[in-house]
C-alpha cells in the first residue's frame, strides 16, 4: 500500500540541449543536408558550380585583356590562353551604342535619351506629380522631337544636319524601334482585342482572323515579307525605307500578341461590372474606358510587360534584313580586321548579351514592383 | 392609372421615332459595311498595285516554277537532293530539316524543362538558386543572340578534326560537326518491326483495362510490369526468330575527315543546343507554376487519406498540374517550331533559309513563297490548337 504512489519519485534522466535551430549551421543542415538526397543533391551542385566557375572566371576576369595603352587594339589579345578582349568593347563602345551616326552630332542621340529619361521618370514613379503633363509630352510631342533629333531637319526654325536612317544604329536603334513597337502596339492591341469580343460577327471575323494569322508566323518571315513583299504592293514610286518597313512589320506582329493578352483580361472581369456601369447609365464608350479597361489591363500587367520584353528580344532579328540595330554592330564589328583575335567576337556577343540581360531584367522587375503596388483588394 | 399608361405607350411611340443613327441595328449594319468595304478597298488597292508592279518589272506569276530545276545545292537534307531537283522538293527538304529540328528539341525541351522547373521547386538551396540563375539569364537574352553565340562556339571552341572530341557511345565531335554511330538493318528487320508495333498496341490496351478495374473494383494490381512483358518480350523473340543482323557504322577516321555514322552538322548542332536550352527556360517557369498551382491542402487531403507518397504524387498532384501545365506548354512547342526559322541566320537549311532565303532569291517569285511558307507555319499552328481544345474538353473541371 504504502509504496503505491502516483507521482513519480525519481527524476528523469536529462535530455540532451536541442540541436541549433538558429545560426549558419543550423541553416545549412535544414536547407543543404537535411536529407539523403538533399546531401547528394548539394554535392552535385557544388561539383557543378566547382566545374563551372573557375574558368568563367580566368575567362571574363583572370586571363582578360583590360587595358590596352599602346594601342595594339587586336594584337594585344592575340596570345595564348587569353581571355575575353575587354578592350574591343571599349575600343567600339561609341559603334556599339550609336552605330554609323556622325561622330560630332551625337550630342542629338545624347539629348533625345536624356528627353525621354526625364519625361519617364514621373510616369514610372508611383505618386510622382506631373503625370499628365509628362504622358502627354512623352506620347504626343517627344516622338516628333526624337525624330527631329535623329533626322535632322528644321523644327521651330532650328536646322539640324540630315542623318538618313541608314546611318542610325546600335543600341539607339534597339531602343527606338522597341518603344515605337510598345507605344504603337498597345492601343492597336486593345482595339483588336475589343473588336474580338464584339457582338458583331464580320467586325469579330476580321479580328480572330487578323491576330491568328500573325500569331501563327514566325516573325522573320514577317520580316521577310516587309522587306521583300512590301515594295511590290506600294504605288509604283513609293518606296518607304527597309527601317519604316520593318518598324511597320513588327507593329502589326506585336499587336496580334498584345490583343491576345488584353483579351485574357477582359475575359476575367465578371459580368456585373458591365451591367453596373450599364445601370449608372454610361455609354458603351465610358464603361470600356472607365470601368473595365483599367480593370483589365491591371490584371495583365505581367503578360503586357511580358509581351515588352519579348518585343525587346525580337528587335535582334532585324538583324537578319540587314539592319545595324546592337546585335548587328556587334556581330559586324567582329569582323573588323584591326581587332581580329581568338576571343574579340565572343568578347563583343557576351557584351551585347550583357545589355540585353539588363533591360529585360529591369523590366520584368518592375513589373513585379508594379504588380505589388497596384494589387488593390484581388489577394487573398 | 390610365393616365400612367398612357405616358408609357407614348415614351415608347417617341422612342419609335428618335433618329435612325440611334438604333442599335442601324449602327451594327454601318460599322459593319464600312469594315468591310475599308478592308476590300485595301486589297483591291494592294492587288492593283502589284499587278502593276508585276507587269512593269515583266515578272511572271503563278505557281509553275515549282517544277524547275533549283540549280542550287543544300548542305542538310533528309530526303535525297541534288542540283537538279525541282523548287518543289526544295520546300519539302525546307519542311522536312523544320519538323526534325522542332521534333528533337520539343523532346530534349521537355526534359530539360521539367528537370529545371522541379529543381526550381527543390528544398536545396543551392540546386534552386542554380536553377532560378539558369531561367533568368538565359530568358532574358535574344534567342538569335544566343544562337550565333552557340553557333560560334562549336565552329571555334571543339577541337579541329585530327583531335576530336571522343564521347561515350561512339560519338566524336569536332568542328565539322557531330557525328553519330548508326545502326544499319537488313530486310528481316521490318517484322522486328511489325511486331513491335503490334505489341505496343496490345500493351496499350491492356494498361488501359487493368487501370478501369483499378478504378472500378479498387482492386490495386501492377500496371507496368505486364505492359514492358507484352512489350518486350515479343519483341525480343521475334529479333532471334528472324536472325535479324543489325550493324553499327561507326564514325571513323579516313583521311583528313571523318566517315561512316550519321553526322550532324555545327549548325544542326547550335539550333538544337539554342532552342532547347531557351525553351527549357520557359517550360520550366511553366512547370513551376503549374505544381504551385496546385492547393497545398490537396497535398495534405491526400495524405490524410492514406495515401502513399508516390501515389499521392501519381493521383492527386501531378492530373491537378498537368491541365495548368499543358496548354502553355502546348504554345511553347509551337513557339519553338517558329523559332527554329532563326536557323536561317547561322546558316542551317531550314524552310525560310532555303526556300524564303535561297529560293526566292533565285526565282524572284516573292508573293508565292512568302504564301507557301506562311501555309505550313499556319497549318502547325492550326494543328497545334486543334489538339488543345481536344486536351482542354478532355480535362477541364467536372465540377457540380
Amino acid at each position: 500500500m504504502s509504496d503505491l504512489s502516483y507521482v513519480r519519485k525519481e527524476m528523469q534522466p536529462e535530455l540532451p540541449p536541442p540541436t541549433r535551430t538558429t545560426g549558419p549551421i543550423a541553416w545549412m543542415r535544414e536547407n543543404l543536408f537535411s536529407s539523403p538526397s538533399n546531401t547528394i543533391g548539394t554535392i552535385l551542385a557544388l561539383v557543378f558550380v566547382a566545374w563551372i566557375v573557375p574558368p568563367l572566371y580566368s575567362f571574363l576576369i583572370g586571363n582578360a585583356v583590360f587595358s590596352d595603352p599602346e594601342g595594339l587594339r587586336g594584337e594585344a589579345c592575340r596570345f595564348e590562353g587569353v581571355g575575353a578582349c575587354w578592350i574591343f568593347i571599349q575600343g567600339r563602345i561609341n559603334f556599339f551604342i550609336y552605330g554609323f551616326f556622325p561622330f560630332d552630332e551625337i550630342w542629338r542621340i545624347n539629348l533625345m535619351f536624356a528627353i525621354g529619361v526625364v519625361l519617364l521618370i514621373p510616369l514610372l514613379t508611383p505618386k510622382a506629380p506631373f503625370v499628365r503633363t509628362a504622358a502627354v509630352l512623352f506620347f504626343l510631342v517627344y516622338p516628333f522631337v526624337a525624330y527631329w533629333l535623329m533626322a535632322g531637319g528644321t523644327f521651330l526654325g532650328v536646322a539640324l544636319r540630315p542623318v538618313p536612317t541608314g546611318q542610325w544604329g546600335g543600341l539607339t536603334l534597339t531602343l527606338i524601334i522597341s518603344l515605337i513597337g510598345i507605344i504603337v502596339s498597345m492601343p492597336l492591341g486593345i482595339l483588336l482585342a475589343l473588336g474580338r469580343q464584339s457582338k458583331l460577327p464580320i467586325v469579330k471575323t476580321f479580328c480572330v482572323g487578323f491576330i491568328e494569322l500573325w500569331r501563327a508566323v514566325p516573325l522573320i518571315t514577317v520580316l521577310f515579307m516587309a522587306s521583300v513583299m512590301f515594295p511590290l504592293f506600294m504605288p509604283q514610286g513609293v518606296n518607304p525605307d527597309t527601317l519604316l518597313r520593318a518598324i511597320i512589320g513588327i507593329c502589326l506582329f506585336q499587336s496580334a500578341y498584345m490583343a491576345e493578352v488584353v483579351r485574357g483580361g477582359l475575359q476575367a472581369m465578371p459580368r456585373g461590372q458591365f451591367e453596373a456601369a450599364y445601370a449608372l447609365g454610361l455609354s458603351k464608350v465610358k464603361t470600356m474606358g472607365l470601368v473595365i479597361l483599367p480593370q483589365a489591363l491591371k490584371h495583365v500587367i505581367p503578360g503586357i510587360v511580358n509581351n515588352f520584353i519579348a518585343l525587346f528580344k525580337d528587335t535582334s532579328l532585324v538583324s537578319i534584313i540587314g539592319i545595324f540595330e546592337l546585335l548587328n554592330t556587334v556581330r559586324s564589328a567582329g569582323s573588323d580586321a584591326n581587332w581580329s583575335s581568338p576571343t574579340h567576337a565572343v568578347t563583343g556577343y557576351i557584351f551585347a548579351g550583357f545589355l540585353f540581360w539588363a533591360f529585360c531584367f529591369a523590366m520584368s522587375r518592375y513589373s513585379i514592383f508594379m504588380e505589388n503596388r497596384l494589387h488593390t483588394g484581388h489577394k487573398r | 392609372m390610365t393616365d400612367t399608361t398612357e405616358k408609357g405607350v407614348d415614351s415608347r411611340r417617341v422612342q419609335a421615332k428618335t433618329s435612325f443613327i440611334n438604333d442599335p441595328k442601324f449602327r451594327a449594319f454601318f460599322y459593319q459595311a464600312a469594315l468591310v468595304i475599308a478592308v476590300l478597298g485595301l486589297f483591291l488597292w494592294l492587288w492593283m498595285n502589284a499587278a502593276t508592279n508585276l507587269a512593269a518589272q515583266g515578272r511572271a506569276t503563278g505557281f509553275a516554277f515549282l517544277g524547275q530545276s533549283s540549280g542550287f545545292n543544300i548542305s542538310f537534307s533528309l530526303i535525297p537532293f541534288d542540283r537538279t531537283s525541282s523548287y518543289l522538293q526544295v520546300y519539302f527538304v525546307g519542311i522536312l530539316n523544320t519538323l526534325l529540328v522542332a521534333a528533337v528539341g520539343i523532346v530534349l525541351a521537355t526534359f530539360l524543362g521539367f528537370a529545371v522547373g522541379i529543381a526550381r521547386l527543390s528544398k536545396n538551396v543551392l540546386i534552386r538558386a542554380l536553377a532560378a540563375v539558369y531561367i533568368e539569364i538565359i530568358r532574358n537574352v535574344p534567342l538569335l543572340l544566343q544562337l550565333i553565340f552557340w553557333y560560334f562556339l562549336s565552329l571555334n571552341a571543339l577541337p579541329v578534326v585530327r583531335e576530336s572530341l571522343a564521347l561515350p557511345g561512339g560519338i566524336v565531335a569536332n568542328r565539322r560537326g557531330v557525328s553519330f554511330p548508326q545502326p544499319i538493318f537488313d530486310d528481316r528487320f521490318i517484322w522486328v518491326a511489325l511486331v513491335a508495333v503490334v505489341a505496343l498496341t496490345v500493351a496499350l490496351v491492356m494498361r488501359r483495362r487493368t487501370l478501369k478495374q483499378i478504378e472500378t473494383t479498387g482492386d490495386r494490381r501492377s500496371v507496368w510490369l505486364p505492359f514492358f512483358g507484352v512489350l518486350i518480350v515479343p519483341v525480343v523473340a521475334a529479333f532471334f526468330l528472324t536472325g535479324t543482323q543489325v550493324q553499327f557504322s561507326f564514325p571513323e577516321l579516313t583521311g583528313f575527315n571523318y566517315t561512316g555514322g550519321w553526322t550532324a552538322p555545327p549548325e544542326l548542332t547550335a539550333l538544337i543546343l539554342g532552342l532547347v536550352l531557351y525553351t527549357a527556360a520557359f517550360i520550366a517557369e511553366i512547370v513551376r507554376a503549374g505544381i504551385q498551382s496546385v492547393n497545398y491542402g490537396q497535398t495534405e487531403a491526400a495524405a490524410a487519406l492514406g495515401l502513399k507518397d508516390s501515389d499521392r504524387l501519381n493521383l492527386v498532384i501531378i492530373p491537378q498540374a498537368m491541365r495548368v501545365i499543358v496548354p502553355p506548354l502546348t504554345s511553347q512547342y509551337l513557339n519553338l517550331t517558329k523559332n527554329s526559322s532563326l536557323g536561317a541566320a547561322i546558316g542551317f537549311p531550314e524552310l525560310v533559309n532555303v526556300f524564303v532565303g535561297t529560293a526566292l532569291n533565285q526565282s524572284g517569285r516573292a508573293i508565292e513563297i512568302i504564301g507557301l511558307t506562311m501555309l505550313v507555319y499556319l497549318t502547325l499552328s492550326l494543328v497545334t490548337s486543334i489538339f488543345m481544345n481536344w486536351y482542354n474538353a478532355r480535362v477541364a473541371l467536372v465540377e457540380r
